[in-house]
């Protein structure tokens, strides 16, 4: 029996959609048997990001309205031999073509045969919020260090902690502009955390190269040096269960002389 | 007490004091037995003239609960009497709802959470909320707000119109604060992060002010409180 997690943030654009496709990903590479699921009704981008767009045939929508299985509408991804799969949204209908009891049901039948359920929330607080965390057991609120994607973020921290099915939600803190923290123009982690309150999962540097990989249809984390790839990763590892220390977030210094500069420091 | 229990059994017994009369009504007869004898005793055998000045009438009902419409004809029927008027009733005794209102009035109530963005928290007596206000959250309290964390939001201390609420807070940082029907929000500069406790209160000229909250126990000695206030 597999977990179920939502991957919500309230706000729209704060990326949502890329870290639900980078940490099935990042699962996929770790052994796990996940499902990606598209709630965004109408407004579908997951499969884009996947690359996995003209292989839809069947959506979410059909299942629901018998048209066929989960198993025939979930599109597997050929790059982790059987580790991945997407059941994507509808594009033609909206939001108000499938009701939470429906997902509950649909989720709880991936949730047999998937170590994990990756649910990819719309914004807003609306129907398509309710769907999409109707079948989970836990929670992932993605927020930027802007402070109307905090404000969000908290709003749907309360929602979430009132719906008693799912775990205390927790935080990831997405496109992390390490210059301009240390400048003190953007929000810092300790800042953002203190406020929310809730659990830290990991934090992701802005990187252009998230973007790159999106456009090609393959998640970052198949890139395995770049910044972005490796804090998904360790995100996957803390979802397993390890205990993964939060790398500083500074530029380490290269060069003989801040290395010295460090040894006397030290003392 | 009884002073013609010769003749017949007294329920009333009155006496006349500078701010009027005083009514003492026994709370061991009928109310139907109380409400004859008044009649009989005040109403039929009142002698003043019409148009003679008006008297407040004092009633103290003892161990006797009166409902609102019972009171209504006590009211009624004492008024009959051209120049008595009722200005107050006094019980000793009151209601499960109104004592349970009363508690609710006077009580701290204690919460531990965070009220975060779009909730809102309402308590009838003093709010001591252990957590923080985020801002866009909202608590309400028909008296004082004491917060042992950041208020961040919107606080409404005294919302019934309870003037005299203040509102503590260990991190003031407000968007809004309100306290009975006066209002005041942040200024729209930010001000420089201060580590110190601090109390928002009406001040004389009816605007809400903040300041340190050592000065509450000048402003405010009825806080101050080992019995509960009535």
């Amino acid at each position: 029996m597999g977990e179920a997690i939502v991957i919500t943030s309230g706000k729209g654009g704060v990326g949502k959609t890329t870290t639900t496709a980078n940490l099935g990903t990042a699962l996929a590479i770790l052994g796990k048997r996940v499902c990606l699921v598209d709630t965004d009704i109408g407004l579908r981008n997951l499969d884009v990001v996947l690359g996995l767009e003209n292989r839809i045939i069947y959506d979410l929508v059909d299942v629901v309205e018998g048209r066929c299985t989960v198993q025939k509408a979930l599109v597997k991804d050929k790059r982790f031999d059987n580790h991945l799969y997407l059941l994507p949204a509808a594009q033609t209908s909206d939001k108000s073509a499938v009701n939470p009891e429906q997902m509950k049901e649909m989720i709880e039948q991936l949730k047999q045969e998937y170590d994990y359920v990756l649910i990819d929330c719309p914004a807003g607080i609306e129907q398509g919020y309710r769907n999409a965390v109707a079948g989970a057991d836990e929670a992932i609120v993605v927020t930027t260090p802007e402070v109307s994607a905090v404000r969000d973020a908290d709003r749907i921290i309360g929602l979430l902690e009132a719906e008693e099915h799912v775990k205390p939600p927790r935080l990831i803190i997405n496109r992390i502009r390490s210059n301009m923290v240390k400048n003190g123009d953007m929000l810092d982690v300790d800042e953002i955390v203190m406020h929310l309150s809730i659990e830290l999962l990991g934090i992701i540097v802005d990187d252009e190269n998230v973007i790159k990989a999106s456009n090609r249809g393959e998640p970052i984390v198949l890139d395995p040096n770049s910044k972005a790839s490796i804090a998904y990763r360790n995100i996957a590892r803390r979802i397993l269960g390890e205990s993964v220390p939060l790398p500083p977030l500074e530029e380490e210094e290269k060069g003989l002389f801040s290395k010295i500069r460090k040894i006397f420091s030290l003392k | 007490m009884n002073v013609v229990a010769k003749q017949k059994q007294q329920y009333v017994t009155i006496k006349g004091t500078k701010d009027g009369l005083t009514l003492y009504l026994d709370d061991r007869c009928s109310y139907d037995d109380l409400m004859k004898e008044i009649e009989e005793r005040l109403v039929k055998r009142s002698s003043v003239a019409a148009n003679s000045p008006l008297v407040s009438v004092h009633l103290k009902v003892g161990n006797r609960y009166l409902t609102p419409a019972q009171e209504e004809e006590l009211r009624a029927l004492i008024r009959r009497s051209k120049n008595l008027v009722v200005d107050s009733i006094e019980s000793n005794v009151i209601s499960k709802a109104e004592a349970i209102e009363w508690v609710q009035k006077t009580e701290i109530v204690t919460v531990s959470r965070i009220v975060r963005s779009g909730q809102v928290l309402h308590v009838e007596g003093d709010l001591l909320l252990l957590g923080d206000v985020n801002p866009g959250g909202t608590v309400i309290a028909g008296g004082n707000i004491f917060i042992l964390g950041a208020l961040r939001g919107i606080a409404h201390a005294g919302y019934a119109g309870n003037k005299e609420a203040i509102i503590a807070a260990s991190v003031m940082k407000p968007m809004q604060l309100r306290i009975g029907d006066v209002m005041n929000r942040a200024p729209d500069y930010k001000t420089d992060e201060r580590n110190e406790m601090e109390c928002a209160y009406i001040n004389e000229h009816n605007q809400i002010v903040v300041d340190r909250l050592q000065l509450l126990m000048h402003l405010r000695p009825n806080l101050t409180r080992l019995e509960r206030r009535m």
